[in-house]
């Protein structure tokens, strides 16, 4: 499992234009921890311990989420982003080699990220953040290898955060819109991870001895997506823990 | 990608991290390290312990929603068990290693729900895979097998997601809920892609569901897709919404949404199976 542990590195460490936006999340989610820890749906605060309350990094100029379930619905409609944006990629530059049955998948898997991103702003209208710029950089495109390992990181990741997220959604149909939309990710996980490797649909990486498949908290993910994501949010009032 | 692998990597990276993690989230990845540590027969009582600490009781409705997960688990459970012991039905390799991996999670997924039940879990009801005849080859014809293996699977996708808003706000038994769902519907996945390679009726289906009925088996499991053809989501039309040729299609509409299903038709379902 070599490439998985490249992509893994290349997926949280970033690379060094990253270096700096981590380390400035770094201390943002120190300065969260240090007046909030112990508080179940604790709000990432963006601004600096010794400065204003309009301080930088997230704050300010980035794309403010919201607060409540608006705020989560930003953070889905985020990662829909991310994902929709990956799939036109990759529909755009299909790797070499690449089959007939694969190019059908990856159209229906984009098509489905598209309807999950147009939903999230239809839904939110006015409240919606607005487009995310990526940073895809770190991917080659050509490489069939390289291409699977960051469609599976992207579908285990975008079904840890719903499941993850689900209990901190007020609103009834809000909960169940994300329960319709992460099983249509855990179908695509399970595909992508047999294409890379027939049976590993549901292997020991994701699901544990309980048969308990991965939940991540917000902050989490957002920091493991942190590489990808080019664009400035302010996540300082979604609810996380 | 596990969890513990990125609660390590995030604790490098923000040596802060566990300070800043709140003591329920603490309950639950204890919870889990448990579940890969200790055998399951030694976590009842942590288990308990950890539940009664995140909520102090759990609710009447709770252990309901629990229970019915719990019947829904059984029925899988046995039916991966005996279609794995069956003579000559599921091939050597790669498929007998699917159906070994989807039986574990489903024996583990009925002692998880057990063992957070205590004394309230339901008893297992006695199955007739058959459904009294209509399915007389269940476990001697393979084709046979792994479509019900599909209908059971879509199913239970759609039975917890039917379940979701009893358990709102619910950190521990709503997340387990969907960590249990999610798996659900990777086998989902996995046994539709079997299917398909398997040819015949299913030769043309996708790991995800198109439209209602699309399972090749015919109007036998109608109810299992009632529903899933729609195109409307919390009042927003998908069909309406750009995609990249144009609006996205009907078919884009369906897939893109699992539904949910209500216990009441999700049990006239499972009642086909249980004496």
């Amino acid at each position: 499992m070599k490439e998985t542990t490249s992509t893994q590195e290349n997926f949280f460490e970033g690379n060094n234009q990253q270096e700096s936006k981590r380390l400035d999340r770094r201390r943002f989610l120190k300065v969260a921890g240090a007046g909030a820890a112990g508080i179940a749906t604790l709000g990432i605060i963006s601004c600096s311990k010794d400065d204003d309350h309009s301080g930088p990094d997230m704050g300010g100029e980035g794309l403010y989420f919201g607060s409540g379930d608006i705020a989560i619905l930003n953070y889905a409609y985020a990662l829909e982003q991310l994902e929709a944006a990956f799939y036109i990629e990759l529909a755009n530059k299909p790797y070499g080699g690449i089959t007939n049955w694969e190019k059908t998948l990856f159209t229906d898997i984009r098509d489905h990220e598209i309807a999950h991103r147009e939903f999230f702003k239809a839904a939110l209208g006015e409240s919606a953040i607005a487009n995310l710029e990526f940073n895809f950089s770190g991917i080659d495109f050509s490489n069939r290898d390289s291409v699977l390992m960051t469609a599976k990181t992207f579908e285990d990741l975008g079904v840890s955060a719903y499941n993850g997220a689900g209990w901190l959604i007020k609103n009834e149909a809000y909960l169940l819109l994300a329960g319709k939309i992460v099983s249509v990710e855990a179908r695509h996980a399970a595909l992508v991870r047999d294409l890379i490797d027939n049976g590993t649909f549901a292997n020991s990486e994701v699901v544990d001895d309980a048969g308990l498949d991965v939940a991540n908290s917000p902050s989490m993910v957002l920091e493991a997506a942190s590489p990808f994501i080019k664009s400035k949010i302010d996540v300082r009032d979604l609810p996380t823990y | 990608m596990n969890l513990f692998n990125i609660f390590d990597t995030i604790t490098q990276v923000d040596p802060e991290f566990n300070e800043r993690v709140s003591p329920r989230r603490e309950a639950i990845r204890n919870m889990m390290s448990f579940g890969k540590k200790v055998s399951i027969a030694a976590m009842p009582f942590v288990l308990s312990d950890l539940f009664k600490q995140a909520y102090g009781q759990t609710p009447t409705d709770v252990n309901g929603v629990l229970n019915y997960a719990l019947t829904l688990e059984y029925l899988e459970a046995e039916y991966y068990t005996m279609g794995a012991a069956a003579s000559n039905l599921v091939p050597s390799g790669k498929p007998m290693g699917a159906i070994t991996t989807i039986r574990d999670h489903e024996v583990a997924h009925v002692a998880f729900l057990k063992q957070v039940l205590g004394d309230k879990a339901v008893s297992k009801p006695t199955f007739d895979f058959t459904a009294g005849g209509a399915f007389a080859p269940v476990f001697s014809d393979y084709d046979t097998f792994l479509a019900l293996a599909q209908a059971f699977e879509d199913t239970g996708v759609r039975a917890y997601k039917g379940q979701a808003a009893l358990l709102k706000g619910n950190q521990v038994v709503l997340t387990a809920a969907l960590q249990i769902h999610s798996v659900e519907a990777r086998h989902a996945s996995h046994i539709r892609q079997m299917r398909r390679a398997r040819g015949g009726a299913a030769a043309e289906q996708k790991p995800w569901i198109t439209g209602a009925n699309d399972s090749g088996i015919g109007a036998a499991v109608d109810p299992v897709y009632a529903g899933e053809d729609t195109k409307e989501q919390a009042g927003v039309d998908i069909t309406t919404l750009p995609g990249i040729e144009g609006k996205l299609s009907m078919a884009t509409a369906t897939q893109s949404f699992d539904e949910p299903l209500s216990a009441p038709a999700v049990l006239d379902i499972a009642k086909l199976f249980i004496k």
